[in-house]
């Protein structure tokens, strides 16, 4: 007798849980392939996901890093008040799911031949989902490559990037000036930059109160910056002759005459400024991981167009883009929305495997930024498939940031809740 | 007493099959998808791993949907959830109860002073399980009505008394009046044993 799913949960559910554990999956996937293309937040959560819904799924992750640092966090780690270990996380319970984790940087998604090239082996797939998140664009800034970022670090793609951020800000004399040039819009993690700048502040309060940040940024307005600026005021002087942070908006009138020299630590506007950094942090711009630039799943943007119910590419059938890469209009450049879009992603390819038409799809995202000592702002959002499916619309009336002049027990409040939404989220990508 | 009989959970099957992919019915999302909304911060299932943001695995439906429309209405403060909760429908919300409550709940391991746990188990029974029963773990039965308290995250419980007692949270008169006659003859100290007590359940 055949059973599809639902009849085969009727029947079981008589039956006790512990006669349950261990019953396999009946194999309504079997044989159906998934490539997952990149291990981080979206492309983990992905593969986990399929993986839970049908363990008959085939499921391959290409990732050719053993280990996988969160950016969310890392800026704690750059204020000290955080080991890089704890942003460190491997894949030993995916693996021990049943999902194949394969080493190995892919080359490019063949979306006609439904093959994936990585590390000289074809990876063949009814269904591929892209993860790459960001490509830095180094030269976009003059004087800024690659090769320059050992110097001059961009930290914006986590590990041994933050770790040489954090020990230039412990080289750092009492009385220097770290720099950061911010990037232009979109980018990964819209309040990161001024997270990082608050955590360096946190830092040089505490052992170089003379030290202080700039921040140079080709934006004149950036996520959370009412919020961000009160916390600056009461904490790090802000606005005064004793500021720890300042914030300089469109230092150059035009963005792409700004220049970098690595050797000095020198940002040279076209106006013919030069501010000296002690320790200059470049976030360069952005657009989709390098694989979906190859894999022609973007469009001029630089970023790939989805079908936002499904994320599936709109470029090409079969492909599903998610997280950072993907354009998924209202939602923003983060690590929860990247988490959730994989979890929609993963139950619309369960759902074609079965033939089925996807289900209504419901999104949210929630963003914590710790400004200092017991003082953490947060954005959140739960978001809707707009009627003619072309935007992922936050519900009218729902969401948004944290009050201002909000008491401090409620500041506090929320450091505890961005600490639990990291255990959580890691957790639920991880196992 | 078949309302002081301790949930198990385990008679329904539904519990061990992990999350379900059915699609939705007229154009509302599935549980399973509203719940992975929920997730990030109340951990899989519903079991949170801490610090703050409690476990909301098998917690009874008419306290999740009270709880969640108080949040929607700004009855109880939200320091997040209020801006969380206007993002859901009551139908949502509704099947949001239903699978959370058929979630398995799993004490939270967590440090506490557990030499004040023996004074607030004593605390418990003189002021607070008279409703709170079993200890404040979840109940079974027809008419089963409970919140979670045993193996709760420990700064949840501290955050939503000082909500109580701040006026930031709807306190029922009950529960004032036996919450008052606590801080008057036990001060602080009690209240703290009675969390004590809470996180020994594991």
């Amino acid at each position: 007798m055949k059973m599809n799913r639902r009849e085969f949960v009727k029947a079981a559910g008589t039956a006790t849980a512990a006669g349950l554990v261990g019953v396999p999956h009946l194999a309504l996937g079997a044989g159906k392939k998934v490539v997952v293309v990149g291990g981080g937040t979206g492309g983990a959560t992905a593969a986990r996901y399929i993986k839970l819904a049908d363990a008959s799924v085939d499921v391959t992750i290409l990732e050719p890093k053993t280990h996988y640092y969160t950016c969310y966090m890392s800026n704690e780690v750059l204020g000290g008040d955080r080991n890089l270990e704890t942003i460190r996380f491997g894949y030993d319970q995916l693996a021990a799911m049943g999902i194949r984790v394969v080493h190995a940087a892919a080359e490019r998604v063949d979306p006609v031949a439904r093959v994936v090239r990585a590390g000289g082996k074809d990876y063949a797939f009814d269904r591929c989902v892209v993860a790459p998140g960001i490509e830095l664009l180094y030269d976009r800034i003059k004087g800024y490559s690659e090769a320059a970022s050992e110097r001059l670090p961009h930290a914006w793609q986590a590990g041994k990037q933050t770790k040489l951020l954090r020990s230039q800000l412990e080289a750092m004399p009492n009385g220097g000036t770290a720099v950061i040039v911010a990037p232009p819009n979109p980018f990964r993690c819209p309040p990161g930059p001024y997270e990082r700048a608050s955590q360096m502040a946190h830092y040089f309060k505490q052992h170089k109160p003379k030290a202080k940040v700039l921040i140079l940024d080709p934006k004149s307005k950036f996520s959370k910056q009412d919020l961000f600026i009160q916390g600056w005021k009461a904490l790090y002087g802000f606005g005064t002759e004793k500021a720890m942070i300042e914030w300089q908006p469109n230092p150059d009138p035009d963005p792409d005459a700004i220049e970098v020299d690595a050797k000095d630590r020198l940002v040279k506007t076209s106006f013919g400024d030069e501010i000296k950094a002690d320790v200059l942090n470049i976030i360069p711009p952005q657009r989709a991981g390098k694989i979906a630039q190859v894999s022609d799943l973007t469009d001029d943007s630089g970023w790939c167009p989805v079908d936002k119910k499904t994320f599936e590419s709109t470029k090409h059938p079969g492909v599903h883009v998610i997280g950072d890469a993907c354009i998924a209009t209202k939602m923003p450049k983060s690590g929860y929305s990247a988490n959730n879009q994989a979890k929609v992603c993963a139950a619309a390819i369960i759902a074609m495997f079965k033939g089925e038409e996807p289900g209504t799809p419901s999104y949210a995202n929630t963003c914590y930024s710790i400004v200092g000592k017991d003082w953490g702002v947060s954005v959140a959002m739960v978001y809707r498939l707009s009627a003619d499916g072309k935007t992922i619309a936050g519900v009218e009336g729902a969401g948004g940031l944290s009050p201002m002049d909000a008491p401090l027990e409620m500041r506090r409040r929320e450091v505890q809740y961005a600490y639990s939404w990291f255990r959580n989220i890691t957790a639920d990508i991880f196992g | 007493m078949a309302k002081r009989t301790l949930n198990l959970a385990l008679a329904t099957g539904v519990l061990a099959l992990g999350i379900s992919t059915a699609g939705s019915a007229g154009g509302i999302a599935s549980a399973s998808m509203l719940a992975n909304t929920c997730t990030g911060c109340h951990g899989r299932d519903g079991n949170s791993l801490g610090p703050a943001s409690p476990s909301i695995a098998q917690m009874e439906k008419t306290a999740f949907i009270e709880a969640m429309q108080a949040f929607k209405s700004g009855k109880t403060y939200g320091t997040i959830m209020d801006r969380i909760a206007k993002g859901y429908t009551d139908e949502e919300i509704e099947r949001m109860a239903d699978y959370f409550a058929a979630r398995r709940f799993v004490p939270a391991k967590q440090e506490f002073d557990a030499t004040k746990a023996g004074k607030g188990a004593r605390l418990h029974d003189k002021y607070c399980e008279k409703c709170h029963e079993n200890g404040g773990r979840p109940i079974t039965g027809e008419d089963a009505e409970y919140y979670l308290l045993a193996g709760q995250w420990l700064p949840y419980l501290e955050n939503t008394i000082a909500d109580f007692r701040a006026g930031r949270r709807e306190i029922p008169k009950k529960m004032k009046k036996k919450l008052d006659k606590l801080i008057k003859k036990e001060g602080e100290a009690g209240l703290a044993a009675i969390n004590a007590f809470y996180a020994d359940q594991r």
